[in-house]
């Protein structure tokens, strides 16, 4: 296709002169994406931009699913408000015993000289689509900046932790869930306080909870639940559940499965945490906080106040 | 590359930019339809489809720009890395302009295989660049979307050209 007579008409730069230009364009946006985070106002602008048409794609389902709970029967909508009285039931049990339980902590935390824990407030959001990428596991929310959510904020459901806020736009945001490859949550073992933290391995319904001895009080069953040492979930919270451990003498560490607690792909409703406790947070100087730290790491220290 | 068309592009007048824009906006929006768990990887990659398209058959009108503008809107509602799209599409798009004077001499079907391995190609760019960061491999099920794609090329050909024969049937009566 090179020939070395002049063109007759002018075209413009060859195909491969601009796919050349194109491709170092990509790369070059994302590595500066990818590394330096340097396009997120970018990426909030787009996201706005398309959020009516997203909207608008989003429509035919929800109108389907909107007739779909019109015609539920009778007997279903009363076996779940029975099911929902018993559930309340057992949550009214277990708040007066935290109730109680938090009055003497803050009479006990009073004695210390503590700073006093403030309540975390908590948005209500729901699953818009769960992130269509089969490479991530992720999920979109109903709620944005407009709402008060912010970068690095807990998400929960009503059975556990489920992740955490990554990004937000203006009127949604992305939550990573907890089996999202890499996403690191601190946690403790419920029974015995044993400290770790937890793995998400890129695949549905499996956690990984590496580096923990062959020789540690792990078994199978074991809940664990977050020990809140990152400032980023609150203390308590149940996570996962062991299901696998391997131990083999040949590793130094065992090798340890759990399953998350929460319906990862189940829920339909996540409980944003949108104000963390002042005392969970860790008291690090803002200047000493480097800006190259770790993804997960960034969004806490960013907001973190002496 | 010649200016003068195919025998098939001489039939009808070439299509206005806007009905190209217009149908370029319809596959991104059809994109943005919502996809739950297996559906995952039934999801054809519409817009680059249409854009392979537009560059067959109107290399003029939609090019690398275009095709770079789509991969980066597609990048941002996946929650990807920014340009993870954009670069294949790109790869893709120049894939086409090569190949596009001898594709439209050959029968749909066989247009199909060449939009096979195009629509291939992109999607094991966007799995490479994934796999650099830490993302795991949903496994090979992944790739069943380009067959699909493939499978949809003589339905995207019949859908997008139907239009213009329409017009210029319009105007010879």
């Amino acid at each position: 296709m090179v020939t070395q007579q002049p063109e007759f008409f002018y075209r413009g730069p060859s195909p491969v002169v601009r796919l050349l230009f194109f491709s170092v364009l990509a790369l070059a946006i994302m590595v500066a994406d990818a590394r330096f985070h340097a396009l997120d106002m970018a990426r909030a602008a787009v996201a706005t931009v398309t959020y009516p048409l997203q909207q608008a794609a989003l429509a035919p389902g929800d109108i389907l699913g909107r007739i779909g709970d019109f015609f539920v029967t009778q007997n279903k909508l009363q076996r779940e408000n029975t099911e929902l009285k018993q559930t309340v039931l057992k949550r009214s049990e277990e708040l007066q015993r935290l109730s109680l339980t938090e009055s003497e902590l803050a009479s006990l935390r009073k004695l210390l000289g503590a700073r006093e824990t403030i309540r975390e407030r908590s948005t209500l959001a729901e699953i818009l689509h769960s992130g269509r990428n089969p490479f991530r596991r992720k999920v979109i929310v109903d709620k944005g900046i407009k709402d008060d959510v912010q970068l690095g904020q807990a998400a929960i459901s009503a059975d556990g932790v489920l992740g955490q806020v990554t990004a937000v736009f203006p009127f949604t945001s992305e939550v990573t869930l907890l089996t999202d490859k890499n996403q690191a949550v601190p946690v403790m073992l419920r029974r015995n306080g044993l400290r770790a933290v937890i793995f998400g391995n890129g695949r549905d319904g499996t956690l990984d909870l590496p580096f923990i001895p062959l020789n540690a009080d792990v078994q199978n069953g074991d809940i664990l639940v977050t020990s809140g040492i990152d400032g980023t979930y609150p203390a308590g919270l149940s996570v996962a559940k062991v299901t696998n451990i391997e131990r083999n003498a040949i590793h130094a560490f065992a090798k340890i499965t759990c399953t998350p607690l929460a319906g990862i792909d189940r829920d339909r409703h996540v409980l944003v945490l949108t104000n963390l406790t002042a005392a969970a947070k860790p008291q690090i100087e803002p200047e000493l906080v480097k800006p190259s730290a770790g993804k997960s790491a960034k969004p806490s220290a960013a907001r973190v106040k002496p | 590359m010649s200016i003068i068309g195919t025998p098939k592009d001489v039939l009808h007048d070439p299509p206005s930019v806007r009905y190209v824009l217009i149908t370029i906006i319809i596959s991104f929006l059809l994109y943005l339809l919502p996809a739950d768990g297996a559906l995952v990887f039934l999801r054809v990659d519409l817009p680059l489809l249409v854009i392979l398209f537009w560059c067959i058959h109107q290399p003029n009108y939609v090019g690398f720009a275009i095709g770079f503008v789509v991969g980066l809107l597609v990048d941002v509602t996946d929650g990807n890395i920014l340009g993870q799209h954009a670069i294949a599409y790109m790869l893709a798009i120049f894939l086409a302009l090569v190949i596009r004077l001898r594709i439209l001499k050959f029968k749909l079907w066989q247009q199909a295989l060449h939009i096979l391995a195009l629509l291939l190609i992109s999607q094991m760019l966007v799995a490479v660049t994934h796999l650099f960061l830490p993302s795991a491999f949903p496994g090979w099920a992944y790739f069943i979307a380009s067959f699909i794609g493939a499978l949809l090329w003589p339905v995207i050909t019949f859908a997008l050209e139907y239009p213009q024969l329409l017009a210029a049937r319009a105007r010879n009566d």
